[in-house]
């Protein structure tokens, strides 16, 4: 489903992918681990059309289709979707408003009708009910207010409504408590399906009992290093990332 | 060197004939209207030397002067009126005026809300109405060019009086349906007696095409414990010079919200003499400006807090598109006995183009000691990250930039109280949006 090329991407003069290579299958839960720094953001900020970033060579193909040259808001209607690391505060833009918007915008740029409001309001319920967002914080500003973890919670809402073929998750178990890890869990687990693919960016083994992944990949400057089964991930929770540092610096 | 002082530019020597030639037509008494315009006539019209106008200049601006307006026939004004879409969604008493003139037949005088008298100002300056003393209650305004020459030249209005609470919003609907330019000049008088409340709507519309000259001044005094709600929406058509006042005298526990949105002309200059005169009031003056291709508009206001223990907020808005010029001046004032005054004035400008300009002038001018005042200005564009996140949900660029610049204005449109006129101010924020592109 997702092809990584050979990507090699820079941001004033910093070269912050290295070449990296990745596939994902249909259907497949892939995870990325790797330290500080590595480039993990980056990759999902490029796969989503961040423009800050200058792409020298390699391509992403989505469905065989090379999406570098697509925006954003192109990608989004193609399929992808990334929930961000540090998800943006929008004062005056009501959640309820942006999340029709988007919807709308994506089924519009598919050729669908657009849906109608008694529609939308019965997903939205729906799927606010399951991940057990509060009815009131959908009527603040996006975002405006909410914790950290009530952000990551908004974030999957926004996927589950959005129903991509293909989810990045960038650190989403970052700042969840221990029930919230699970509602989050449990609400992307509910989403696997033979036709999605999920990216799952983390630092922690914990994420992975919940949604356990076919495949781990370590990533370490900007290069995926390693790549094995679920197993991976519990080899790295043991003996951290020393080796592969070795890797790079030999 | 007195052929120095003589000199004038073409307008300048236009508007002496134009008022020689007036000034005997025109309703009431002669010698205050002389008066009015040799105040404007010392210093003719203002440029960018003098220092209000440093970023609208009149001189520059304003290179002929179109006609007066005459009175329009009864059909004329009703088929000029027809075409008016301001506040469609709000109820409220119409109180109309065509090409400066107001619509008398539009008003039904014996079925008037309770609380609310009109006087039509042409028949009061003829007859010497007693309310006419009331009329430059607000000092600053005096030695202003604008407001002197609609001193000089206002032709009609209404004087408005309201007791008690009136719930019906009054809307003063103007309207400038001549298809070729013409100058107007009305003046407002609005006496809001103590403990009074009441929402005003004012509009201006016209016709595209034509470079009309409205100079309209709205004079507010509102007593104590009154409650005065003022919304205006500037829709004059594309080519229009639009010059606007506002002056203000509110009393004391009193509160005052008012915003003024610019979605028309092609250069407009609204100008707010506000005096906080009683003490414990709150003063919200907001000001909203849309504006793209060469448009210009300015909103230059003095606050003067000239009783303590009073709180004034200024919140204006600008969106800048194209090539056009956002001009902001405020000032609040604060004499030394005004002790406890608490006054906040930002302004904040969006530039969504290259080419726009923004000239941002806040001032304080506080001779009190024990007070907290302070005044921003920024310029700035979209957040390009804020955009990337609405964008990664499948906004196209256009639908996001229009979200966040929704929000933007909505800060300051927010504060209007009556929820259909809000809501049609939004509206106009979302059609402006949308014609963007
Ligand atoms: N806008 C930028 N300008 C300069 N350098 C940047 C910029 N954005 C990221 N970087 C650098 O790129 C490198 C990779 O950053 P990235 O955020 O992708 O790492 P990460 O693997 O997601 O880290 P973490 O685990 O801390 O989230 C870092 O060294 C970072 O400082
Ligand atoms: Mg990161």
């Amino acid at each position: 489903m997702l092809q990584i090329k050979n990507l090699v991407v820079q941001i004033e003069d910093n070269r912050i992918l290295n070449g990296l290579n990745l596939t994902v299958n249909k259907g497949e839960v892939a995870a990325i681990m790797g330290p500080n720094g590595s480039g993990k953001s980056t990759l999902s900020y490029v796969i989503a059309g961040k423009a800050d970033y200058e792409v020298l060579d390699g391509e992403i193909l989505l469905d065989g289709q090379n999406i570098l040259e697509m925006g954003p808001d192109e990608r989004a209607a193609a399929g992808l979707f990334l929930a961000f690391q540090y998800p943006l505060e929008i004062p005056g833009v009501a959640s309820m408003t942006f999340l029709k918007a988007a919807i709308n915008a994506q089924r519009k740029a598919r050729g669908e009708i657009e849906l109608t409001t008694p529609d939308f309001i019965r997903r939205v319920n729906a799927a606010a009910t399951k991940l057990e967002v509060p009815k009131d914080m959908l009527k603040r500003g996006l975002n405006v207010g909410f914790s950290g973890g009530e952000k990551k919670r908004m974030e999957i809402l926004q996927m589950a409504l959005l129903e991509p073929r293909f989810c990045i998750l960038d650190e989403t178990d970052s700042g969840l408590d221990i029930d919230a890890l699970r509602i989050v869990s449990e609400g992307v687990n509910a989403l696997r399906s033979p036709d999605r693919s999920f990216l799952v960016i983390t630092h922690y083994q914990r994420l992975l009992n919940y949604i356990v992944p076919d495949s781990v990949h370590v990533m370490s400057a900007g290069r995926i290093v390693k790549s094995g089964g679920k197993e991976l991930a519990l080899e790295l929770e043991a003996n951290g990332y020393a080796d592969y540092r070795e890797i790079e610096a030999a | 060197m007195a052929q120095l002082t003589l000199m004038r530019t073409p307008t300048e020597t236009a508007l002496v004939q134009a008022f020689d030639a007036a000034k005997a037509t025109l309703p009431g008494d002669v010698e205050s209207r002389a008066k009015a315009f040799e105040i404007f006539n010392r210093n003719g019209l203002p440029h960018r030397r003098v220092e209000e106008f440093k970023y609208t200049d009149l001189r520059a601006l304003m290179r002929e002067i179109a006609p007066f307006a005459v009175k329009p026939s009864a059909s004329d004004a009703a088929a000029a009126l027809a075409k008016t879409t301001a506040f469609a969604g709000t109820e409220a008493l119409d109180v109309p005026f065509v090409n400066g003139h107001f619509v008398r037949d539009a008003v039904k005088f014996d079925a008037l809300p309770e609380g609310v008298e009109i006087v039509p100002l042409a028949e009061a300056l003829a007859s010497g109405h007693e309310w006419l003393a009331r009329l430059s209650p607000v000092a600053w305004a005096k030695d202003n060019p604008v407001y002197q020459l609609n001193s000089s030249f206002m032709a009609d209005g209404v004087m408005l009086r309201i007791v008690g609470a009136v719930e019906t919003p009054i809307h003063l609907r103007f309207m400038t349906g001549s298809e070729t330019a013409v100058a107007t000049a009305t003046r407002i008088l609005i006496l809001v007696e103590d403990g009074a409340s009441v929402t005003l709507l004012e509009s201006h519309e016209g016709t595209n095409g034509a470079a009309h000259q409205p100079n309209d001044v709205v004079e507010l005094i509102a007593g104590d414990r009154t409650n005065v709600h003022h919304v205006r929406l500037n829709r004059e058509g594309d080519q229009t010079l639009a010059l606007s006042t506002l002056a203000l005298k509110l009393g004391g526990d009193a509160y005052f919200n008012s915003i003024n949105v610019v979605a028309g002309s092609s250069i407009s200059r609204h100008q707010v003499f506000a005096m906080l005169n009683g003490e414990n009031s709150k003063a919200q003056i907001n000001g909203v400006s849309m504006i793209k291709g060469g448009q210009h508009a300015d909103s230059t206001l003095i606050v003067e807090h000239a009783a303590p223990h009073c709180e004034s907020r200024e919140l204006f808005k600008t969106v800048i598109d194209g090539e056009a010029t956002g001009v902001f001046q405020g000032k609040i004032i604060v004499p030394h006995h005004a002790q406890k005054t608490d006054g906040r004035m930002m302004s904040a400008a969006l530039l969504l183009s290259e080419g726009g300009t923004m000239n941002n002038k806040p001032e304080l001018e506080i001779f009190a000691d024990d007070v907290q005042c302070a005044h921003g200005a920024t310029c700035g564009q979209l957040d390009d990250d804020l955009l990337f996140y609405l964008m990664a949900r499948g906004l196209p660029r256009m639908e996001a930039e229009r979200l966040l610049v929704q929000a933007f204005l909505g800060e300051a449109i927010e504060f209007v109280d009556n929820e259909a006129a809000r809501d049609g101010l939004i509206a106009i924020a979302e059609d402006w949006l949308k014609a963007r592109v």
